[in-house]
């Protein structure tokens, strides 16, 4: 999961670091993720796992790095199973 | 009535109202207001008791920005953003000594705050930057072509913002603390507007330097979201409500005054003028709801830098910006050719300038253009 957020990060995140080099627990506003950038990425993700991120977690620490977002990931397709 | 807006209107019916009229036709900086704002210690009026300040709330604030605006916006504009700069000084600078040290001295000697947000060529994004902090030993060095600058020759200080390191992304941006014994302003242009003329908003090229404390330890983004913004977009709707609502005082007190020299008829403006009360009240009740709101959830960051309460401020500050244009027109209607003209007590020119200013500032398209971004995402309450 880890590597598909990476390549969405790559994709849609405008970051000044390459995602492949980014640690998963590091910070992505200081890596460079601007409020615009973050709902590309964050329409990208629901497109790709196919979830929608609910209220509750259009907040800035549901994505402030890889780690962050794949707990939100787990939490939303563990209860579409 | 409290005490503070007492005091704010005594100080506007002797001091910022009469000095108004020439403040705009000059587009001069108000210094006998911003002067007797000093006095009345009201630019440290949001410093905590303990540092020497009167610790009033945030509602407090606004309340002083509504009456001031009903007075001057200009003044009432120079000193809201002030307040900006010293609410984010209080809320994420009380930890650092230099910052309780810093406003320990402005409660003593009144000290004027400018912001240094905007910046040539990031395209009036804020929440980037091109400048960045320069390493000089305890010291650090910044210069910033800034776009403007409200009242910037004015100020006794600056709150700058910056990228953190010359190898920071654009957005990794930190708040500094600048003194002007410390800072050099080359101006770059002039301000020659339709309204909001005496907040003086020129461009500067900005260089100056301070001690590594005076860097607010927060990120800016972090104190953009918690403070800066929401609180800025409390005192600007405050202050334009304010302007609102001298129109409306003066559309009433014409219709008064023609409903007393025909007795019995209902003057022809009077529905027009029930139209704006009623529009009034409304606007009043929204920015009413939004301080009330921030008040209970200012120390919630998760909940601050949510979608929703992004879109909900933005949307605060495009309503009142837009509501506030049609009820001065309406109040222009209402008094005729009287408010139309210059030289007449009911006029109401310098208060269309005005209100014109608030789409303008922050731009209203700007604003709907993030949140339209943003309700791509979003998801109702339910």
């Amino acid at each position: 999961m880890n590597d598909d957020i990476r390549t969405i990060l790559a994709e849609h995140g405008r970051l000044a670091a390459d995602p492949k080099t980014l640690a998963d627990d590091a910070d992505l506003y200081n890596a460079g993720l601007t409020s615009h950038a973050s709902v590309n990425l964050m329409l990208a993700l629901e497109d790709k796992f196919n979830v929608e991120f609910p209220e509750r977690m259009l907040k800035r620490k549901s994505f402030e790095s890889i780690a962050s977002i794949r707990t939100c990931l787990e939490e939303l397709t563990g209860a579409a199973k | 009535m409290s005490e503070l807006t007492e005091l704010a209107h005594r100080i506007g019916k002797e001091v910022i109202g009469p000095d108004a009229i020439d403040v705009d036709k000059h587009a001069r900086f108000p210094k006998a207001s911003i002067d007797a704002l000093r006095k009345a210690k009201l630019l440290s009026a949001y410093v905590p008791k303990e540092l020497g300040g009167m610790g009033v709330s945030i509602r407090d604030l606004t309340e002083i920005c509504h009456v001031l605006g009903q007075y001057c916006s200009s003044s009432a504009m120079v000193y809201a953003m002030h307040q900006i700069q010293v609410v984010c000084i209080v809320r994420h600078g009380l930890e650092s000594p230099a910052m309780r040290e810093y406003l320990k001295n402005l409660v003593e000697h009144q000290y004027l705050i400018a912001s240094v947000t905007s910046e040539v060529g990031v395209g009036g994004d804020v929440r980037s930057s091109l400048c960045a902090l320069e390493d000089a030993g305890d010291r650090f060095k910044v210069e910033k072509n800034a776009s403007v600058v409200s009242y910037g020759a004015e100020a006794d200080a600056l709150l700058l913002t910056a990228r953190r390191t010359k190898d920071a992304p654009p957005n990794d941006q930190v708040l500094v603390l600048l003194e002007k014994k410390d800072t050099t302003m080359e101006k770059r242009g002039e301000w020659d507007t339709l309204g909001m003329r005496g907040t003086c908003s020129m461009p500067f090229l900005v260089s100056g330097t301070a001690k590594k404390d005076h860097i607010l330890p927060l990120p800016y983004s972090e104190i953009a979201s918690r403070t800066m913004v929401p609180f800025s977009h409390l005192v600007w709707t405050s202050l334009w409500s304010g302007i609102a609502t001298d129109a409306l005082r003066r559309a009433r007190i014409f219709v008064q005054t023609e409903a007393r020299k025909k007795l019995g008829t209902v003057p022809p403006g009077a529905i027009r003028l029930a139209e704006v009360n009623s529009m009034h009240q409304s606007l009043r009740a929204v920015i009413e709801d939004a301080i009330a709101e921030y008040e209970r959830v200012k120390d919630n960051d998760d909940l601050l830098s949510s979608v929703r309460y992004t879109v909900r401020m933005n949307n605060l500050k495009v309503s009142v910006s837009q509501h506030i244009v049609q009820m001065v027109n309406h109040a222009m209607m209402i008094c005729g050719i009287w408010g139309y003209k210059n030289d007449s007590k009911f006029s109401l020119g310098r208060h269309l300038r005005d209100v014109h200013g608030a789409g303008v500032m922050v731009n209203n398209d700007r604003l709907l253009g993030t949140n339209a971004s943003l309700l791509l995402v979003h998801k109702e309450e339910t």
